[in-house]
């Protein structure tokens, strides 16, 4: 069985990738892949120079892994105990652990639990304290395999805060791979897209949008309950979904400028106030998924199996995720 | 290279601090598995005394003869099973996953196998297996030559890196066949079980077999021939009493190849 096949990617150091795609599309494949965890059967992987099957205790100390179903951390102890454990492992300075940890406390709030063995830990708290074990040693790039999966609200936040200010602050290379599309709004600059083990749209998020017929919608609240609106003919495409008393929905390609239907509809009526909403990026990716859309440019076919055998049928993973 | 082992040998020494104070977080179920496990070792010395109450030797061989039977096997046994025992449970790592875990630290996968739940009470076994080791050198009536005491730790070295080469080679082949952990335990149990007794006990067809199929004879068996002064059954030359360094080195060899082979093929599990 093929769990992935032909993908091929480029990571520059510094960037904050998303990787999404429905369950058994080959997300997880990837990322053990490019950890050295799973030997591709065909195609080349770099990361950060090294190649993560034969090196993969050296790439361990250049990466931080996160996953979220899974954790790293010793059970039966402390939090400390476990990163006293990965300072060893890793060679940290002194110095250098104990400026990570106490950054690490701050942002993640970690200081009401430090002591307390992991089993007892909630599951927010246990994210966080494996958000900061694989961290600590200052790795140049990190993946997170479903960080938030599970997670309340607060405890989101504090983690996408807390990735967003690595990034910044370290140019931390990151990857995501997620369900959750509020991450990938909120923290990459570029998502990937995975369907049935291959690449189907690599790019930014609001290409995203653009890429299937996304639409955008005005939400009208009117004076009072009227009939149906009154539209213009530009853009094509616009028309009233919904109608809920004197609010009511209208829809129009996301690629349009919603200025002229703007104008018009409060030329034509009395309107008390209007919003705009985006596209909603879930509804975009389902599109993506059951769309079957062909491999935009970034799949790259053409790069091909840089293996160089003529195989078709074999995972060509290709990945330079530059740390340099 | 040394370093290398050096650095092999810190990381053990870390995994093992971790674990041992896991353990100690269950004080009570500690202490009492201690007691248990002092219990149910202590039982095989007393089959063999029980044995010699019946009868005063054994296929010829003595009560301070069998005594250093055992003594040389199990406490070769027992050490290899405190320093790597866990790593049949490797099948367990691969299906929860926590085998992913492993190979994302900076560190051999095979080191954090075997150091995984690591309890200072499998030394207690250790300790018991050289009491009887040491009971039965005071016991023994024999000419201690330099190149008789020298082999008595040597043999027990070379024991118990033929025992950890079965169990690494065993966990080895739990990549393919997760389930394979009770087949290898009646290679590594199994064999310490009756590497406590003179081989020549079961039969030559036997014998033979553990000699050149599963090569236990090495463990204890053949150099002890030769510092109990006895002539070998199967008449095999008299090098044969000086190689269980050779065989524990080619198996150790054997079991390294096996490790990294299965680590390559290995397939992860879902998400």
């Amino acid at each position: 069985m093929r769990a992935v096949d032909r993908i091929s990617f480029r990571i520059d150091s510094g960037e904050v990738v998303g990787y999404i795609g429905p369950n058994g599309a080959g997300k997880s494949t990837t990322v053990k892949m490019l950890t050295g965890i799973l030997t591709p059967s065909a195609g080349h992987i770099r990361v950060a120079g090294l190649n993560p099957v034969r090196q993969r205790v050296a790439l361990a100390r250049r990466i931080g892994v996160v996953f979220g179903q899974r954790t790293g951390l010793w059970w039966d102890l402390p939090l400390t105990d476990s990163f006293e454990l990965l300072r060893h492992l890793h060679r940290i300075p002194s110095a250098r652990y104990r400026e990570n940890l106490e950054l690490f406390t701050e942002l993640l709030d970690l200081g009401a639990f430090l002591h307390i063995p992991v089993r007892q830990l909630s599951l927010g708290q246990r994210m966080r304290g494996d958000l900061t074990a694989a961290l600590l040693h200052d790795p140049r790039i990190v993946y997170l395999d479903e960080p938030t999966i599970g997670l309340d609200v607060v405890s989101k936040a504090a983690v996408r805060s807390f990735l967003a200010e690595i990034n910044r602050e370290r140019g931390t290379t990151v990857l995501l791979t997620t369900h959750d599309l509020d991450d990938i709004e909120r923290l990459c600059g570029r998502v990937m897209v995975i369907a049935g083990g291959r690449l189907v749209y690599d790019g930014s998020v609001d290409g995203l949008r653009g890429r299937v017929n996304a639409e955008r919608t005005l939400v009208v609240d009117l004076a009072a309950p009227a009939p149906r609106l009154d539209l213009p003919a530009e853009p094509p495409g616009a028309r009233v979904i919904r109608v809920d008393g004197p609010r009511q929905w209208v829809a129009f390609p996301a690629t349009a400028s919603a200025a002229p239907l703007i104008t018009a509809i409060t030329a034509r009526h009395e309107v008390v106030d209007i919003s705009l909403r985006e596209p909603d990026i879930d509804e975009v990716v389902r599109r993506l998924y059951l769309g079957g859309l062909r491999s935009s440019a970034a799949a790259a076919s053409s790069v091909g199996d840089p293996s160089g055998t003529d195989d078709p049928s074999e995972t060509g993973g290709r990945s330079a995720t530059s740390a340099k | 290279m040394v370093e290398t082992l050096a650095d092999t040998v810190r990381v053990y020494l870390l995994l093992v601090r971790m674990w041992s104070r896991a353990a100690w977080a269950y004080r009570t179920s500690f202490v009492l598995l201690t007691v248990a496990t002092a219990v149910v070792t202590g039982l095989d010395i007393v089959a063999i005394l029980l044995i010699f109450a019946h009868t005063p030797r054994l296929a010829d061989f003595t009560l301070p003869e069998v005594m250093f039977l055992y003594g040389t096997s199990s406490t070769a046994f027992y050490l290899a099973d405190s320093i790597l025992g866990t790593v049949d449970r490797l099948g367990g790592h691969v299906k929860a996953g926590t085998f992913d875990v492993m190979l994302l630290r900076p560190a051999r996968a095979l080191v954090q196998v075997a150091a995984d739940q690591f309890t200072p009470r499998r030394l207690g076994k250790v300790a018991q297996a050289v009491t009887v080791l040491v009971v039965s050198l005071s016991l023994l009536d024999v000419p201690w030559t330099p190149s008789r005491a020298l082999l008595v730790p040597l043999m027990v070295a070379a024991g118990a890196v033929i025992y950890g080469a079965i169990w690494v080679s065993g966990a080895a082949f739990q990549f393919v066949a997760t389930d394979a952990s009770e087949a290898l335990n009646a290679f590594t149990f199994g064999g310490n079980f009756l590497t406590q007794y003179p081989l020549v006990i079961y039969g030559r067809e036997w014998l033979w077999a553990l000699t050149w199929i599963v090569p236990l004879a090495f463990v204890n068996w053949q150099p002890a021939l030769y510092v109990l002064g006895r002539p070998d059954p199967l008449g095999l030359p008299l090098a044969f009493r000086f190689v269980s360094p050779a065989v524990a080195l080619a198996l150790a060899v054997v079991a390294a190849l096996a490790w990294r082979a299965g680590v390559r093929h290995y397939r992860s599990t879902g998400s």
